[in-house]
């Protein structure tokens, strides 16, 4: 989208999204909310290089807490990979929101006239493709410092898969840490046990594809991940309107 | 100070007749289980307080969509006070368990997925409390603990599906469970009794404890509004 597109976008909002309801106008406030974060991210370049190097940093320090050879590798590699972008995310969640807040943005997002949905699945896609920027780079490096190949179609849609789960609830409840006293500490706090179940089934479909199980074995932890994945955007989209109530 | 509601009074008594009658039943009415021998009378309190803790995060997650729907404080009164009570029995839950499975499994902890969800479980309502610790403005400090209450609730039915979707070393003794679970037995007809028995009883002591926690909160309000008064003459 060239960028006069999407100032167009925004300039016409208030004018045809509060009348015309249609999933087009919908689809483009997300279009252009998404846009918003990756032309900021694109101009400051903070949030993924931090998500990044702090994502190379949790790998070195797995490599000297579990003496990364080949034949644990093999075992852990899922999970040290789920650890790490965890971790990469949460840092990425808490700060896409605490640049709304300290700046004032998310009531000015407030104040344009889409539906309070919208504002939510914008900030959760832009989250989603800082989160893949990330993986994106750490997955060929992992397999490069370690040797283990991961460029499996099945690892790689888990990955994605358990991306989406992780950044629809991480959008949700860094919205809300991020108005309360102890926010940066408190949204991993928040957000882990709640996205377990979405980080299991992520770990071990993961785990499967490395180890070469057969689909069989898989399916199961596959299902799981896709039902957390429906369950968790349905319940943010329908409760997302009452965390940014004013 | 208001008095205690004569239908709370009666309350008190018939729950605490009923954990006496339930004392009975668990360590004298109920046979010794052949295997395990006493040490399966943990049996009955530990899956009741589970059903506690479980219920009582249920309440909080309809109290909180309820409070959402219509913006009345009660009922996130009814959530708060519901998640104080079920992070209490989750960990009489947890513990008790740990209890059997010292001589039963030969460790008082275990990595098993029911164990580790159940814990987690316990770990999202302890992280809910945080969360409104955290908040000032009252009415935001309800309607975060409301959508943190409903999304919370979400992993509880994990912990109950895990049972059956992991391979577990936990007994399933309510339905048909894989019977070579270390600890597993078939009720008998008076253990039975004896285990309804608990829950029942239980139940009712949520229920009494929700209530007085409820009251609680409401004298507390008071003294702090009368604090303000005495403080701004």
């Amino acid at each position: 989208m060239p960028e006069a597109g999407s100032t167009k976008v925004l300039d016409d909002q208030p004018v045809t999204l509060r009348r015309s309801s249609g999933l087009g106008a919908y689809l483009r406030s997300i279009g252009a909310i998404v846009w918003k974060d990756l032309v900021v991210e694109l101009r400051s370049r903070e949030l993924i290089s931090a998500m990044l190097v702090f994502a190379l940093l949790v790998i070195l320090i797995f490599n000297f807490a579990l003496e990364l050879d080949i034949r644990t590798r093999e075992t852990v590699t899922s999970g040290v990979l789920w650890v790490t972008f965890a971790f990469a995310g949460t840092l990425g969640l808490n700060r896409s929101m605490a640049v709304e807040k300290d700046r004032g943005c998310l009531d000015g997002l407030l104040l344009v006239p889409v539906d309070r949905s919208a504002i939510y699945f914008g900030k959760a896609i832009g989250n989603l493709v800082f989160m893949l920027i990330v993986e994106v780079i750490v997955i060929p490096l992992y397999s490069v410092l370690y040797n283990v190949n991961l460029f499996q179609p099945g690892l790689l849609a888990v990955i994605l898969l358990g991306s989406i789960g992780y950044v629809a609830v991480g959008t949700l409840l860094s919205s809300m840490a991020v108005h309360t006293r102890t926010r940066d500490v408190l949204l991993p706090i928040l957000l882990f046990p709640v996205v377990l179940p979405v980080l299991v089934p992520a770990v071990k479909a993961s785990n499967g594809f490395l180890q070469g199980f057969e689909m069989a074995e898989i399916w199961p932890w596959l299902n799981l991940l896709i039902v957390y994945d429906v369950i968790f955007i349905a319940i943010a989209f329908m409760v997302f309107d009452y965390v940014v109530e004013e | 100070m208001e008095p205690i509601p004569k239908t709370l009074k009666a309350l008190n008594w018939i729950t605490g007749a009923l954990f006496v009658a339930a004392l009975y039943m668990v360590l004298f009415f109920a046979p010794r289980e052949a295997v395990m021998g006493d040490v399966q009378r943990v049996f009955y309190f530990h899956v009741a307080a589970g059903w506690v803790g479980a219920l009582a995060f249920l309440v909080t997650a309809i109290a909180g969509g309820i409070y959402l729907a219509r913006g009345e404080r009660r009922w996130d009164l009814v959530a708060m006070a519901s998640v104080e009570i079920g992070v209490i029995f989750t960990f009489a839950n947890i513990v008790s368990g740990s209890i059997w499975a010292r001589p039963i499994w030969n460790t008082w902890w275990t990595w098993d997925p029911r164990l580790v969800t159940a814990t987690v479980m316990e770990l999202v309502y302890i992280a809910y409390l945080m969360l409104r610790q955290g908040i000032e403005d009252p009415d935001r400090r309800a309607r975060f603990g409301a959508v943190y209450g409903i999304v919370g609730f979400l992993s509880v039915p994990l912990t109950f599906l895990s049972i059956r979707i992991f391979r577990t070393i936990h007994p399933v003794v309510i339905g048909s469970g894989d019977p070579t679970a270390l600890g597993a037995f078939d009720m008998s007809p008076k253990m039975r009794v004896a285990f309804f028995f608990s829950l029942f009883t239980f139940t009712f002591v949520y229920v009494t404890l929700l209530w007085h926690r409820l009251r609680l909160q409401r004298l507390s309000e008071k003294v702090e509004q009368m604090k303000m008064k005495i403080l701004s003459v």
